[in-house]
């Protein structure tokens, strides 16, 4: 059975490992109905298209990919924005940055809300042909989330690949001359460490102590939060899991972890997510399992009104990542 | 081919109180302050752990630890550093033990 069958056949669980309590089971045991919030995010997944293939990627982005979002579907996204009032709008990918149509839809999501944040991988953004990009992000107050899983290079090329540690940190050496992540900045630059294998991230309290401590003392870079978060296992982490003898010790580890306290900050309780060809999720992860909003394939031309408090979530047993110890925020 | 080490006995670790609760009780209870966040970091203390780990020769503790290592944001290169720490102290424990030879020798030879 493919995981696409498996996730679709609520009875099973979707990565066929032996004592793993359906995520769905697993709420019924604890008494929990998973259900939504006020809608306040809105994450646009501009496309699958990257510089970068990164191993612990959920949506399998690389060089390769060709699923883009076009001009008619960002058109839409914006519209979308203009009809909610989003506290937030999150744009990801893929990178971002290599959507031709990046600079139009941050130049026109940034009025329409009050938080608008683009998720980097450090190395599409300084690209030779992004001229222009950086300064157009700080003029309009753009957040900034960037990849950075390790400060130590083998480590973090092991994730991200060859080449890519020094120009993330030239990168970041660039946005705090912009006076992103500076001290007393309203730039916020924010850097997420994910683990380099299959393994719990570390507390996110002491990861950004250290990191701090070093990236301040070895390159005068500072930022400004910083969020662990646990690898997803589905996309190309999944595959990783399966070649390497990983799966099923890491699955079971994420849902012995599980802790019924990050229920109430889950992202998929107060956000709707569109993929690069405008259909809607209830986060960046049920995308790669085409787990689609309300049960349904739903496009956002067709969207009337946004998911509200009550309204159900679809759930598989990748959703044990985000529930996992501290949790995914 | 079988063997006395299975990876899965380490999650047995807490059946040791059933032979003497107290005992157990206790002994889990210091495990676990000594673990805590203290003068030393939790991240310091499981390279520590780790290294020792190696010194003792230990599998369960090894597989633990490097885990744990990793999951407290250590790298390979840092643990590595450690495991050399135990080395060193292991071997310089022995070399060190050569002055006792020297001085034996000493005083029985011309």
């Amino acid at each position: 059975m493919s995981y696409l069958q498996a996730v679709k056949n609520p009875q099973s669980n979707l990565y066929q490992v032996p004592n793993l309590e359906t995520f769905r089971n697993n709420l019924a045991n604890h008494g929990i109905e998973l259900t939504r919030k006020k809608c306040t995010t809105l994450q646009v997944n501009v496309g699958q298209l990257c510089n970068q293939s990164c191993k612990h990627c959920h949506l399998d982005a690389g060089p390769f990919r060709r699923e883009i979002m076009n001009e008619k579907t960002a058109s839409e996204v914006i519209r979308l924005a203009e009809r909610f009032r989003f506290e937030t709008i999150d744009i990801t990918g893929g990178a971002p940055e290599m959507n031709p149509h990046i600079k139009m839809l941050v130049s026109k999501l940034a009025p329409l809300t009050d938080t608008l944040i683009l998720r980097s991988n450090l190395t599409a953004i300084a690209a030779e042909n992004q001229k222009g990009l950086l300064e157009l992000l700080a003029g309009n107050r753009i957040t900034l989330i960037a990849s950075l899983p390790s400060l130590n290079e083998t480590q973090s090329e092991a994730q991200r690949g060859e080449n890519t540690f020094a120009p993330s940190i030239r990168t970041l050496k660039k946005l705090n001359a912009l006076g992103y992540g500076r001290p007393g900045s309203d730039l916020q630059l924010n850097l997420v460490s994910n683990p380099t294998g299959a393994f719990l991230p570390a507390s996110q309290e002491h990861v950004e102590k250290r990191f701090r401590q070093m990236l301040a003392d070895k390159w005068d870079i500072s930022f400004t939060n910083l969020y662990v978060f646990a690898n997803v296992p589905l996309g190309r982490f999944l595959t990783w899991l399966q070649s390497s003898g990983n799966l099923e010790s890491y699955i079971l580890k994420l849902a012995t972890n599980f802790n019924p306290c990050t229920l109430d900050g889950l992202m998929c309780r107060s956000l709707v997510s569109i993929s690069w060809d405008g259909y809607l999720f209830d986060c960046d992860f049920n995308q790669s399992l085409q787990l689609y909003m309300g049960g349904r394939k739903k496009h956002v031309s067709e969207l009337r009104d946004l998911p509200g408090p009550g309204d159900t979530i679809a759930v598989s047993e990748h959703c044990y990542t985000c529930t996992a110890g501290s949790g995914f925020t | 081919m079988d063997t006395y080490y299975h990876p899965k006995d380490l999650l047995k670790f807490a059946e040791m109180s059933e032979g003497a609760p107290e005992l157990g009780e206790k002994f889990f209870s210091y495990y676990s302050a000594v673990f805590a966040e203290g003068e030393l970091t939790q991240r310091e203390k499981s390279l520590i752990a780790l290294a020792v780990a190696h010194a003792v020769q230990c599998p369960y503790c090894i597989d633990a630890y490097t885990q744990d290592c990793l999951e407290k944001g250590s790298n390979v290169n840092e643990m590595t550093e450690a495991i050399h720490v135990a080395t060193a102290i292991r071997g310089g424990a022995s070399l060190v033990h050569g002055v006792q030879m020297r001085n034996i020798a000493g005083k029985i030879s011309l």
